[in-house]
């Protein structure tokens, strides 16, 4: 998905979001929102996006509070659980934990779903993406701890409920309707490649 | 017991609650590294449980210092933490793929595709 030239109001806005992010993280370096910090902060900012331009990113989405309130609380919930698997497996004597690398294939193919979906998986123990495809939108997850293949498709259907989550948080009409459609078939359910060098 | 002094016990007993927490989160991080078995596997343990782990740090930072100008920087780092911890596992994992394939003996399933993937050097 190849993305259509930004509108001038666009890049506006996105502009605007860069310098409100610069100008609360400068305000946060100093410990309090005055209007000196807050002065200091818009020079900075705008320093730092003359010197050093943002890639365009195409945002259609609308932002909607309970969806992102859904995720933060269910990823802090992710967070911990996993937290403590992954903890629990280092302390299990004589045990070498199995994992897998699998392919998802996302619904939602935007350069924004892909890193937002990403960077959530990598921040939950027990999920790294190790590669993108990002002209299929297919990430390749190495995940830990797994034991079988029906563990492996219920973490495979746990990442399309995330990217779920967080089109509903902030997607457009359009990306909702697409991740409302049905699960994909697996790719590559017939082949348990185990113990085979490809 | 004035009301006062009844919430710092609470806060200060919070806060011990988060700094042990945290504490044994990074242990066992440190653990895993040692023991598991393959680079991805240690990937894992190198950026996980140290995220919660350094987040309840942080929490239990803040529960304890209480001051505003500490509590900003605290909360700033643990934003950065979020922002970097992903792209740091990523790039490990990403090069160690290209290094070589990952091994299969330790895998229940490997979909990635027989040339290595999209960012194979090939």
């Amino acid at each position: 998905m190849s993305p259509a030239p930004l509108s001038r109001r666009d890049r506006l806005r996105n502009r605007a979001v860069a310098v409100a992010v610069l100008v609360s993280v400068w305000c946060l370096l100093w410990g309090s929102f005055t209007w000196a910090n807050v002065l200091g902060g818009l020079a900075v900012a705008a320093v730092v996006l003359a010197v050093f331009p943002l890639p365009p990113v195409t945002f259609a989405g609308r932002v909607s509070l309970p969806g992102v309130l859904r995720f933060v609380l269910r990823f802090l919930l992710d967070l911990v659980v996993s937290s403590v698997q992954v903890a629990a497996l280092a302390f299990r004597v004589g045990h070498r934990p199995a994992s897998a690398v699998i392919a998802v294939p996302l619904k939602v193919r935007s350069d924004l779903n892909i890193t937002l979906t990403s960077v959530a998986l990598c921040l939950v123990p027990g999920s790294i993406v190790i590669d993108v495809d990002r002209a299929t939108g297919t990430l390749y997850v190495h995940v830990l701890g797994v034991r079988d293949r029906a563990e492996v498709e219920r973490f495979r259907r746990g990442i399309w409920r995330l990217e779920e989550r967080i089109i509903t948080a902030v997607g457009s009409a359009a990306e909702r309707r697409l991740v409302a459609a049905p699960d994909p078939v697996s790719p590559q359910s017939s082949a348990d490649r185990k113990g085979t060098r490809v | 017991m004035s009301p006062d002094s009844v919430l710092e016990t609470v806060l200060d007993t919070a806060a011990v609650v988060c700094l042990a927490g945290g504490a044994l989160l990074c242990l066992a991080a440190g653990v895993a590294l040692v023991r598991f078995p393959d680079l991805l596997s240690r990937m894992h343990a190198a950026t996980k449980p140290q995220v919660l782990g350094l987040l309840l740090v942080l929490l239990g930072c803040g529960l304890r210092l209480r001051t505003s100008a500490d509590v900003t920087t605290l909360v700033l780092i643990g934003a950065f933490q979020l922002a970097t911890a992903p792209v740091a596992a990523h790039m490990v994992g990403r090069a160690a793929l290209r290094e070589r394939r990952p091994d299969p003996d330790l895998l229940v399933t490997d979909e990635l595709p027989a040339d290595g993937g999209p960012s194979s050097p090939s």
